[in-house]
């Protein structure tokens, strides 16, 4: 009889504790008042800029092919969750977002919701888009829609136990989702904010370029300080003026290394990096120059011990 | 007295297999690190940061016909493991990779006769890194 009772107060625990995780962490798709903006058209012309500086063809263009604008998706990204398998973005009506509005992109990359109102995974980087203008998705969308139809749905991520449950990304928005909007900073030049913005809303460096915990959230206290590479082989390196990161890289070694992927010491940067090249090599010098002004300004941190690499 | 024989031959033998594979991966490293301190110099000529030098486009371009000569015969089958920063990829499509190598060559020999003087390095070498850049895109990630 007691234990009777105490399993249904227990089972009313885990009611009520499950209820209250799916209260607080449901998906939350934008307000209208911050939808308004999106009833004027957007400029395509300036949403290409947004694309490269977004690195969207990273992940999304078509693998083995050389056009960046083919967004048949396919890509496998390996994580510790398991394979990712990247989505079409094609303009096709069916296998891509051809029928998408301006604000289901706006939903998907600044609240990580999907027009079925389900959670996105973070391995879709809005943990940086969130920051990015309502504006600019705008043009963003404008844009998307002008690159060819792909035809064919992507296979679905292969992922372990209990990480493929989307309401529990839920659980991981609550515990590492920031939406604080990056204001502009009085104190530094225009040039510097407009780098941080492409930095921080825009080209996600520090979804690659911090160490995260095991719950595959950033480590805030090291972010841009390097660490394993979480696609499994390799480590990325520290991006602050630390000794182990580019504290002897001018603001024009930066600059030079976005442009070709060239480094100081002759070498050029391959995996990933060359990937995101292949996007910031689009953009204005200028704008170049502002993202290496905001990198060349972060504190040094000393990132996660590299492990020593094997004798053979 | 045939068992301590034996087993000496056994230790040298897979000592040796251990050297050349390590040997493998030495040897690639210090070729790709010559053809990287090359290219640092011609990158301060590129941005302005030093003089230009023509001996020192030059020390690029024959550093990289030399790379190309010997680096497609060092991804032996036993050098995928150990101190390197080559992807798996190398052996999965090595005719690409290889093909690479190749047009590395050919490219540099055609700039040697190309530049001669700091207009034509201005006009001609801009497009030399992406041999560079889009070989380490496939095969090489840094560790
Ligand atoms: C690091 C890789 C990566 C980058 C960079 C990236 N995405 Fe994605 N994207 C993903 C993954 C993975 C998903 C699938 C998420 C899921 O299933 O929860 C996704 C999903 C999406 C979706 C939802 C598609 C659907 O069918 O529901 C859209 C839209 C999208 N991304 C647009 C973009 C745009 C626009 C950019 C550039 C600003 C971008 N992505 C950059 C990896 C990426
Ligand atoms: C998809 C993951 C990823 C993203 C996103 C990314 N990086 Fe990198 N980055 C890397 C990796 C991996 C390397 C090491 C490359 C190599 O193997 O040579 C690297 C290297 C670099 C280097 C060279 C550092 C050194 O010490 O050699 C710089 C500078 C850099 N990244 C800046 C950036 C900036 C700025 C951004 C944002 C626009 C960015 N990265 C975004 C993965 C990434
Ligand atoms: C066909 C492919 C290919 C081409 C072309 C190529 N590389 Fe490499 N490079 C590699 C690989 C693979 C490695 C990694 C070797 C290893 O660690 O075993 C590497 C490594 C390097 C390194 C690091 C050496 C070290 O271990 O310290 C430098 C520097 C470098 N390359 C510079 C260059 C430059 C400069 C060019 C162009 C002039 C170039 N590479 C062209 C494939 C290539």
């Amino acid at each position: 009889m007691r234990m009777v009772k105490w399993s249904a107060a227990f089972v009313l625990v885990i009611a009520i504790g499950l209820a209250a995780f799916v209260l607080i962490t449901a998906p939350r798709a934008l307000s209208d008042q911050r939808l308004t903006v999106l009833k004027t058209p957007g400029n395509a012309q300036r949403g290409e800029g947004i694309f490269n500086a977004g690195g969207c063809a990273s992940c999304h263009a078509t693998p083995e092919q050389e056009d960046r604008t083919v967004l048949g998706g396919g890509l496998e990204l390996a994580s510790a969750f398991g394979t990712f398998v990247v989505p079409n973005i094609s303009s096709h009506p069916q296998d891509g977002i051809g029928l998408w509005q301006a604000r289901d992109l706006a939903n998907a990359m600044l609240e990580g919701v999907s027009p079925r109102s389900e959670h996105y995974y973070p391995a879709f980087p809005y943990a940086a888009y969130t920051h990015a203008k309502i504006e600019d998705i705008a043009d963003l969308m404008a844009y998307l829609r002008t690159l060819p139809a792909v035809e064919g749905k992507t296979v679905s991520h292969r992922l372990s136990f209990p990480f493929n449950i989307r309401v529990l990304i839920g659980g991981w928005k609550f515990l590492f989702f920031n939406r604080t909007p990056v204001q502009d900073d009085p104190t530094h030049s225009a040039q510097w904010n407009r780098g941080r913005y492409l930095v921080e809303a825009l080209g996600h460096c520090a979804e690659c370029h911090s160490p995260r915990n095991a719950l595959g959230g950033i480590i805030a206290a090291q972010r841009f300080a390097g660490g394993p590479d979480p696609e499994g082989k390799g480590w990325v390196p520290n991006l602050t003026q630390h000794e182990k990161g580019l504290k002897d890289w001018s603001i024009a070694d930066i600059e030079d290394v976005l442009a070709s992927g060239s480094t100081p010491e002759g070498d050029y940067v391959g995996g990933s990096m060359a990937k995101v090249v292949r996007n910031s090599a689009q953009l204005s010098k200028e704008d170049r120059e502002a993202m290496a002004d905001y990198i060349k300004s972060l504190a040094p941190i000393e990132g996660p011990v590299r492990p020593p690499r094997p004798a053979f | 007295m045939i068992r301590p024989i034996f087993t000496l031959l056994f230790l040298l033998t897979g000592f040796s297999l251990a050297q050349a594979q390590t040997d493998a991966i030495a040897q690639r490293r210090a070729i790709m690190k010559g053809v990287g301190q090359a290219n640092a110099d011609v990158g301060k000529i590129a941005k302005g940061e030093a003089p230009f030098d023509l001996a020192k486009v030059k020390a690029l371009l024959s550093a990289s016909q030399e790379a190309s000569a010997k680096m497609p015969g060092l991804f032996p089958d036993n050098s995928k493991t150990g101190d390197t920063a080559a992807l798996p990829k190398v052996w999965q499509t090595k005719a690409d990779f290889d093909a690479r190598w190749k047009k590395l060559g050919e490219d540099a020999a055609a700039l040697q006769i190309a530049i001669t003087d700091q207009a034509s390095f201005k006009a001609k070498m801009s497009d030399f890194g992406k041999n560079c850049g889009g070989c380490h895109e496939g095969y090489r990630q840094k560790n």
